[in-house]
């Protein structure tokens, strides 16, 4: 096989939209396209992503790989992907994929480029877009050494309404995956949320989130005197949190909550992807921030670059007039 | 316990970037630098379980002969001792950096091995787990709390969207850290002066290591949205944002 190997990802059973959006970056680059999708039994998802324009969707099956482990995939996956030697293989960019990706490519000692947004012709082969220095610029790469080269596509980056579905559902093969369970380090224990959160900020209708632009955490008063007068929410970017100034209940972003306003102000926030994916849906997204490059920019619909110390108080003032 | 902390020098977050004439990489020579920060948090977290568990932190860091500067702090803020790989490092892609550090540690026979989850620079994610690979240990990644027990390590990780889950393995083993996993401690003078007498060991880069992976063009991101960008005065600004969103954008 010289096409293109999509790794879907399913939890439970159920398949992931960062799955659909890595068959759609495997389908934009066209040739045979072919899925697999690893777990003790995974005929149904398999199922389901064979109604996707694909030459074949594979069930590669193991009891041991009924919770991921990232010495049960690179096992399974490592010897499938010797066998079925795709050109190139194409995997959604999640924390799991994070979590078992490289190690993958280091025991198949091939190149892996992480969290591509774009892909492009480059020469007789392909550039990989990716975000560098938190988003500030884009790098074309290019994979060198033997193929497979491994992809991990970014969430958000590729449409899944872009997929291209096929009338004739693709053929599912399933195939024994080759792990030895004795083999596998890890013992994962069930996924659990943390104490309920009080907050839920994904039914606010504004709000005003707050990145380390702030400087500390007597900075927060402002951007609550503003939020009082929007009648808004606070919110925050992931360093404040971290940082204790507010509770991570407050989080925006990949690891804290999805939100999607009316109305997004963010404040001294620079818009990495990890915070972006968490709000890009808000209707009206404000930026205030004095770096005129920063990458939040690129999906406001007001920008404001100045120093948020002068401009926050003047808002909360001009919202009152 | 034996603890490695693999640290990296980055730019500084506030720094003006420029891209170099080739668009391979930014122009670094008038930039200022700084440690990585889920570095620093996974140097925090071996200073933790060295105080609850005895033993030793030893920083390594694979890089240029300024990343001394950032070795310097973490000894200042605690580490024993440090390995610095330094020579040419590949174009610094994740395959070229996890090989200088396992050959850097690989005999040091440590029992536990903690790295950032990923860099401000590169953001390859891939550096602690590559490593992992080459030492021939386990790892678990985005890690926000570790309890070691004996022999074992059970750790939490972080999933999408708020969830977490527990991990137990066996040592030694790797784990890439996450921002905030804990509160971050500063170096004192007395740190600063105990620095100056740590030992900083330099072996030079192994031979053969070759990058798979190399930039052809670097250049700043296209906007995908319009933005109506406000200038004046703050109180002008306001006041213009404050007409535009009950107005136009009718959101308030
Ligand atoms: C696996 C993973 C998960 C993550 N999850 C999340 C997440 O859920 N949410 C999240 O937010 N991040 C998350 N992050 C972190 C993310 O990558 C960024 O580090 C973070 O979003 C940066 O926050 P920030 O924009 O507040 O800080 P910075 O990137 O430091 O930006 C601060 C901004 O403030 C501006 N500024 C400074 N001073 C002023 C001033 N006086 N006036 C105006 N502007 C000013 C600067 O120009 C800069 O643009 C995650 C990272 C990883 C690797």
């Amino acid at each position: 096989m010289a096409g293109i190997l999509v790794i879907a990802e399913q939890t439970g059973g159920t398949l992931n939209r960062a799955s659909w959006e890595a068959i759609v970056a495997a389908q934009s680059i066209g040739g045979d396209v072919k899925v697999a999708i690893a777990g003790r039994e995974v005929g149904a998802a398999a199922a389901e992503l064979a109604a996707a324009e694909v030459a074949e969707v594979i069930a590669l099956q193991h009891a041991a790989l009924d919770l991921y482990t990232p010495d049960g995939y690179v096992q399974a996956l490592a010897a499938f992907i010797r066998d079925a030697e795709p050109g190139l293989v194409v995997l959604p960019h999640t924390y799991q994929t994070r979590d078992f990706a490289p190690k993958l490519a280091a025991r198949l000692e091939r190149a892996l480029i992480t969290d591509c947004t774009a892909i492009k012709a480059h020469g007789d082969g392909r550039a990989f877009t990716r975000p560098v220095f938190q988003g500030k610029l884009n790098a074309d790469v290019v994979a060198d050494g033997p193929t497979p080269h491994l992809v991990t596509i970014q969430i958000g980056a590729f449409r899944v309404d872009a997929l291209k579905k096929s009338g004739r559902r693709a053929a599912v093969r399933t195939v024994d995956a080759a792990v030895d369970a004795s083999a596998i380090r890890q013992k994962p224990e069930a996924p659990f949320k943390e104490a309920r959160q009080a907050v839920d900020l994904s039914q606010a209708e504004r709000i005003v989130s707050v990145g380390r632009g702030i400087k500390g955490p007597e900075g927060l008063p402002l951007v609550q005197a503003l939020a009082d007068a929007l009648g808004a929410e606070v919110a925050a970017s992931r360093p404040i949190c971290d940082a204790g100034w507010l509770p991570m209940e407050r989080q925006v972003g990949s690891s804290g909550q999805t939100v999607a306003p009316k109305l997004y102000l963010a404040l001294g926030i620079s818009g990495a992807i990890q915070h972006l994916v968490g709000m890009k849906g808000s209707k009206t997204i404000v930026a205030i921030n004095k770096d005129p490059d920063a990458p939040i920019f690129e999906v406001a619909d007001y920008g404001i670059v100045a120093d948020l110390f002068d401009v926050v108080p003047a808002l909360t003032t001009a919202l009152k007039e | 316990m034996k603890i490695a902390v693999c640290i990296k020098q980055v730019i500084t977050r506030e720094s003006q970037i420029r891209v170099n004439e080739q668009k391979t990489w930014i122009r670094d020579q008038d930039a200022t630098f700084e440690l990585n920060e889920p570095d620093a948090y996974a140097l925090e977290e071996g200073l933790r379980l060295k105080e609850k568990h005895g033993g030793e932190v030893v920083v390594c860091s694979a890089g240029p002969a300024r990343a001394t500067q950032v070795i310097r702090e973490a000894l200042a803020r605690g580490a024993d001792r440090a390995i610095h790989v330094e020579g040419e490092l590949g174009s610094g892609d994740a395959f070229s950096m996890a090989g200088a550090l396992a050959s850097a540690i690989k005999d040091e026979a440590f029992d536990l091995v903690l790295t950032g989850l990923q860099s401000d620079d590169h953001g390859f994610g891939q550096v602690g787990v590559v490593l992992a690979e080459n030492l021939g240990i386990p790892h678990a990644t985005i890690i926000m709390e570790v309890n070691a027990d004996g022999g074992s390590l059970r750790v939490k990780r972080e999933l999408e969207g708020g969830w977490f889950q527990f991990v137990t393995m066996p040592l030694p083993a790797l784990l890439t850290i996450q921002s905030g996993i804990n509160q971050l401690r500063y170096a004192t003078l007395k740190g600063i002066m105990a620095a100056k007498k740590k030992e900083i060991r330099t072996v030079p880069a192994p031979a053969g290591l070759a990058a798979r992976q190399r930039i052809v063009d670097l250049y700043p991101p296209q906007k995908v949205k319009k933005t109506e960008m406000i200038g004046g005065s703050a109180a002008d600004a306001a006041r213009q944002l404050v007409r535009a969103l009950r107005d136009d954008a009718r959101v308030i």
